[in-house]
């Protein structure tokens, strides 16, 4: 099985790539590791008519601690992120979710930023990071500008992304507090996520119950009125509107949001 | 586009269709067929191969992203006397294979694995042949094959 036709082109600076898509236009698409994207032309659901391979711009693969926040280059790769000292003392949430996402072949090539940007719903770290509350920097024709990750995930795949721009960098807050817990529920080791949980502090994300990655509102808020993690568990589905595929009813995923919210509440305390 | 893949040591360049996968490039340009194409949807790893030294699904990158790069297939794993690199011998005295479709992309998946973590757990060599489905299901004894491979090594 391969891909419909399409024009390979290499960048070898973020200025060249950032040239290359403006010259392409809309049908022109980034690759970095290429682990969503490939599988996607595969199936023709997604025919760009042109590629733009960043996967070799190295000055985007990094971690660095800025003082009041860690900054991570877009095209870090997961196995990088899982293995990184710095996010597992800075971020651990972080770091072992990106150890949580695929398989190791998956990891060596997949990047953080192709993951945020591909925004599929049932994927690990745009939940993670909508639970640490980053902010995703991009670069396009019109310069610089920096996105909340809550406002990045517009709908299904769908992003605030303009055409051309790119992904370059997330930053993320060192927590207030440390409390933290990544829940996956999946038929086997390398299934997407049935549903995820994130968590950080007070702060709770879910993977695959709607068409972004979604906090979990109602039950943050019960949480923050004194509720136990179990009592305020009970609120996780609240709201959400899970999708409904062969893994699963959308009353499944509500029942399995509630369950995972729970165990993560708990373990987050027990982590504080 | 002209790609230069260096595989098993020697480089090998051709004009290739921009949307040609890697394991193509592997298996009609290069001419090594062990490297099997499985599932074809980064699913079963039966396409592992080992790009710039760390394991990689081969039906998942271009061979275009690979131009430049090493690759290493399970072709490239014996010595030059025929002699059979530890994990491929212990796959063959602990009887790691059944129908041997999958044992290709094991073997590079376990060397990858042991590169990282030379001496795994049970537990850890199951999670990191996580990316690798035997539809044998024959897991147990290629299991035990990774750890001998990696006790061998200790010992020696």
């Amino acid at each position: 099985m391969i891909t419909a036709p399409f024009t390979y082109q290499r960048a070898s600076s973020v200025d060249e790539a950032l040239g290359l898509a403006a010259a392409g236009g809309e049908d022109a698409k980034y690759l970095a590791g290429g682990h969503s994207l490939l599988p996607l032309m595969k199936l023709r659901l997604a025919v760009p008519e042109t590629l733009i391979d960043i996967g070799r711009l190295s000055e985007l693969s990094y971690i660095t601690d800025e003082g009041s926040h860690i900054a991570v280059g877009a095209l870090t790769s997961h196995g990088d992120l899982a293995r990184s000292g710095l996010l597992g003392s800075e971020l651990p949430l972080l770091a072992h979710a990106a150890g949580q996402v695929g398989d190791p072949q998956v990891r060596h090539r997949g990047t953080i930023g192709g993951s945020l940007a591909h925004a599929d719903p049932a994927a690990d770290l745009p939940a993670v990071v909508l639970a640490l509350g980053a902010t995703l920097v991009v670069q396009g024709p019109a310069g610089s500008r920096e996105i909340a990750a809550a406002d990045f995930f517009r709908d299904l795949f769908e992003t605030a992304l303009a055409p051309g721009e790119l992904l370059t960098e997330i930053r993320i807050r060192k927590p207030e507090a440390a409390g933290w817990s990544f829940q996956k529920f999946s038929k086997r080791g390398i299934d997407w996520a049935i549903v995820g949980v994130a968590v950080q502090g007070g702060s709770i994300a879910m993977v695959n119950m709607g068409s972004t990655p979604v906090r979990a509102t109602a039950a943050e808020q019960a949480l923050a009125s004194g509720a136990s993690p179990g009592d305020a568990a009970a609120h996780a589905a609240h709201g959400t509107s899970a999708p409904e595929d062969l893994n699963g009813s959308r009353g499944y995923r509500e029942h399995l949001a509630r369950v995972l919210v729970g165990r993560a509440l708990e373990q987050a305390r027990s982590r504080s | 586009m002209r790609v230069t893949v260096t595989v098993n040591g020697s480089p090998v360049t051709a004009d290739v269709a921009d949307r040609t996968l890697l394991v193509h490039f592997l298996r009609d340009v290069a001419g090594l067929t062990a490297t099997n194409v499985g599932c074809d949807t980064s699913s079963c790893g039966a396409c592992t191969v080992l790009l710039d030294g760390l394991s990689a699904k081969s039906c998942t990158v271009l061979a275009a992203q690979a131009d430049g790069s090493e690759v290493v297939t399970v072709e490239g794993l014996a010595r030059g006397d025929g002699a059979l690199h530890p994990v491929q011998r212990a796959f063959r005295a602990e009887h790691g294979l059944q129908c041997g479709f999958c044992t290709p992309g094991m073997v590079m998946a376990s060397v990858s694995l042991l590169a990282e973590n030379p001496a795994p757990t049970e537990a850890e060599v199951r999670a990191g042949l996580e990316g690798n489905l035997c539809r044998c299901t024959g897991y147990h004894n290629i299991v035990r094959a990774v750890l001998a491979a990696a006790s061998e090594r200790q010992s020696s």
